[in-house]
């Protein structure tokens, strides 16, 4: 459900509702001169900016030039018809995260993390995972009732595939930060794909990947059980991962009263 | 400690002098771990020196294919060179390459040599190892006589830019350009992956992720091209790269033979973020280090790093141990003061109240510990969110305390920092940052003294104060098997919260403990001066 009402249009805001303006800069490849300015403001009004003001102009080197250009686009924006994933899972504190692992699995839950391929970058999985955390979240080592296995940089889908059997673990983590040539998106189709051959369906740890530059929406394509993007703190992944996990059918609790 | 020097303390010089005693007491029981031990990029390294370059068909190098063979025959403990010149000695090979094809063919069987054969195949490694060491000796002057001839960088800090394409090809014209938008120093980033590869990659790479390979064609390809535009520009353009990962030895080697002029080279960086085993790293950064100081090159170290994973001013003093204990393992393998470009970064939380202060205070504790040395300052990164308004404002701050406190290398904090690799656009803006704050507030340190109990003065006191209670934590350590204090604080995560035993890690099959005959012409020919 979307808080905006449908049809109701906006546009950019400078300093007066309804006045559409926008600053964008970019660098032109050639000389600064009368032209290279004529060249920016063309280049902006090709991207709907009516009228461009080239407000600043800089030589940089012999052959480039930087600008810095205002203007109004005419361009409305439909809030109503904007596609994003919501989170549709109860944020929970760590304390309560801590209860329903308890009461639910009666064990604990075990979280395999790692980054995989050449990417060497452990800010994300770490931020994540380790106890110091994100944004003033501690990580999920600090929950009492997860068991945390953090494999670090470098991880083969193999040995990532190999040490999640081994712990038997709920869910699996995956981080990726590098994006050249699209290394992210191969690697984490590759993972799924592994961890698909080797589990039965209804046995396969849920799959989480993260990072700076995934789409949220991706999760399908992808073959994961859900993409976290930028800005996403271990609460935020605690909680989806009790929500998926103890509400897999093997996992509901029975009925009190059918408790022997 | 004149007083024009920027950005000093007035610190107690006992509790200084405290905190160096501790450091080196922590630190002699690794130096004498690592002299009782050798790795197989320690060999490689000797072998390189030794003049053995080049791969085999599917790019596996010639270092690699001999030593592993040597090491089938008759093990790691005594090192290669005795078994290797034994075996040329023997008329098995003319040279060191044919050897290893030879070798790598299962055509030649390697024995340690005894008695007078021992003899003349430790004189004839010593001999020829030392060519490389010459080579080495060479560069150095050519790079002395550059800057005479030349001209050295117009002022400090050196400006600092990376350039990070993975195609040695696209990486050369970005540096040229870079230097004359006025960068004093390049530094090529490596391709993310290579500090776990235990051999170094051969030949111009053009594929790299995030990252150019470290490999000797593309240092030298690298350093004609900076000698070029050196001459067209009127200064030295100094170039980085990375001794570090699993073959620091040998890329130290190689960067001395082409005339690098700083390398990246931090004593337990390797440990903590590349999970490498703590004894392989020690052992090999000794020898790396042993190599830098004789290239006459400046290593860089990457205290930084802790701070990427750490809160900066919670672990604040985590640094400082760090740089006293990169101080004291650098000086016992000979580099010098103005070769200790000790690393250290502006990563506090812009929103922890007194931030400024706080980062300064850090600083002028570094300029006032080190005031010698051309300390590395490192731009944020992790409290760069992608507002890059706020961020170019953030590197202003940085940029401020570069010249407050006279650091020696400024590497450039990019606005766009955690968006993009930087555009053309990125840098031109970052170097007028840079340019604007030393133009406007470069001399700011004549006029600038804290009060002696005020706030930075107090947080400078703590931090230091901090680091020496670290240091006896650290000596203090219960005893274990691993016999060193040091091991055993990286083990139970003592830096950056990364628990890191002796026993584990990467690379740690390369490690063996020396036998009574172990000889390398190598350590030999470094040691004596």
């Amino acid at each position: 459900m979307s808080e905006f009402e449908p049809g109701r249009l906006i546009r950019p805001y400078g300093d007066t509702t309804g006045d559409g303006m926008v600053q964008i800069s970019f660098t032109l490849p050639m000389p600064h001169s009368k032209v290279a300015e004529g060249a920016a403001e063309q280049l902006a009004n090709k991207m709907g900016m009516e009228p461009a003001l080239v407000a600043h102009a800089k030589p940089m080197g012999p052959d480039f030039t930087f600008f810095v250009v205002y203007g109004r686009v005419n361009h409305l924006v439909d809030p109503s018809k904007v596609e994003v994933v919501e989170r549709d899972y109860p944020l929970l504190t760590p304390k309560e995260v801590n209860a329903s692992v308890k009461e639910t699995l009666r064990r604990r839950m075990v979280v395999v993390g790692g980054c995989i391929g050449t990417d060497a970058h452990t800010v994300g999985i770490d931020a994540i995972m380790n106890i110091k955390g994100f944004a003033g979240e501690k990580g999920l080592e600090y929950y009492r009732e997860l068991k945390v296995v953090n494999l670090g940089a470098q991880v083969s889908v193999p040995q990532l595939v190999d040490r999640a059997r081994a712990e038997s673990a709920d869910a699996v983590l995956v981080s990726q930060v590098v994006t050249q040539r699209d290394a992210h998106i191969l690697n984490t189709r590759e993972m799924s794909a592994a961890f698909r051959e080797s589990y039965p369906a209804a046995k396969r740890p849920v799959l989480v990947v993260g990072g700076p530059r995934f789409d949220e929406k991706m999760a399908g394509e992808l073959g994961v059980d859900r993409v976290f993007s930028r800005g996403t703190t271990p609460g935020e992944v605690a909680s989806f991962l009790v929500h998926r996990i103890l509400n897999r059918p093997e996992n509901r609790t029975q009925p009190k009263q059918a408790a022997s | 400690m004149t007083a024009t020097q920027p950005g000093m303390l007035d610190l107690d010089p006992a509790v200084i002098a405290r905190a160096r005693d501790l450091a080196a007491k922590v630190g002699e029981p690794i130096v004498e771990l690592t002299k009782q031990h050798t790795t197989v990029s320690v060999e490689r390294a000797m072998l390189r020196l030794g003049g053995l370059e080049g791969a085999d068909a599917d790019g596996t190098p010639w270092v690699n294919l001999l030593l592993d063979s040597v090491r089938g025959d008759v093990g790691l403990e005594h090192g290669v060179a005795l078994p290797v010149w034994d075996a040329l000695l023997r008329g098995e090979a003319e040279d060191l390459t044919t050897l290893a094809q030879k070798a790598s063919a299962g055509s030649v069987r390697f024995r340690l040599p005894e008695g007078p054969g021992a003899k003349d195949a430790a004189r004839a490694s010593h001999a020829q190892v030392a060519t490389g060491v010459r080579r080495m000796d060479q560069r150095r002057v050519e790079r002395e006589q550059l800057i005479r001839d030349v001209g050295d960088a117009p002022r400090k800090p050196w400006i600092y830019l990376i350039v990070a394409t993975g195609d040695i090809h696209e990486d050369i014209p970005q540096a040229q350009a870079a230097a004359r938008e006025g960068a004093d120093v390049i530094a090529v980033i490596r391709s993310t992956g290579q500090s776990l590869l235990d051999y170094v990659p051969e030949g111009a790479t053009r594929e790299g992720f995030a990252g150019t390979y470290a490999t000797q064609e593309n240092f030298r390809l690298m350093r004609a091209a900076l000698d070029e535009t050196s001459r067209e520009l009127g200064r030295y353009i100094r170039l980085t790269n990375y001794a570090s990962g699993l073959c620091m030895p040998e890329i130290a080697a190689l960067a001395g033979m082409e005339r690098l002029d700083m390398m990246l080279n931090d004593s337990m960086y390797g440990i903590l973020f590349r999970d490498i085993n703590p004894v392989r790293t020690f052992v090999d950064q000794r020898l790396s280090r042993q190599i830098h100081a004789r290239a006459g090159i400046i290593i860089n170290t990457g205290e930084d790093n802790y701070l990427t994973t750490a809160d900066a001013v919670e672990a604040a003093n985590t640094v400082t141990t760090s740089q006293l204990l990169n101080e004291f393992f650098a000086k016992e393998a000979g580099l010098d003061d103005w070769q200790l470009g000790l690393g250290h970064a502006f990563e506090i939380d812009p929103d922890v109240p007194d931030s400024f202060r706080l980062e300064l205070a850090h600083a002028m504790l570094a300029r006032t510990l080190f005031p010698d040395a051309p300390l590395k300052w490192m731009p944020p990164t992790r409290h760069m969110t992608g507002d890059v308004f706020r961020g170019y404002l953030l590197d202003g701050f940085f940029n401020l305390i570069g010249a407050m406190t006279g650091q020696g290398i400024l590497l450039v904090g990019m606005m766009t920092e955690a968006v993009v690799t930087p555009w053309l656009s990125d840098r031109d803006l970052a170097l007028q940052n840079v340019r604007y704050v030393m133009n406007a507030a470069g001399n700011l340190h004549e006029d600038f003294r804290p009060a002696p109990d005020g706030f930075i003065a107090t947080r400078a006191k703590q931090v230091l104060g901090e680091s020496i209670d670290l240091l006896e934590k650290i000596v203090d350590h219960a005893p274990s098997n691993s016999g060193a204090g040091l091991l055993d604080a990286i083990a139970d995560g003592t830096f950056g919260l990364m628990k890191r035993p002796a026993d584990s890690g990467r690379g740690l099959d390369g490690v063996a403990k020396k036998s009574d005959s172990y000889y390398n012409p190598a350590s030999e020919l470094l040691e004596e001066k």
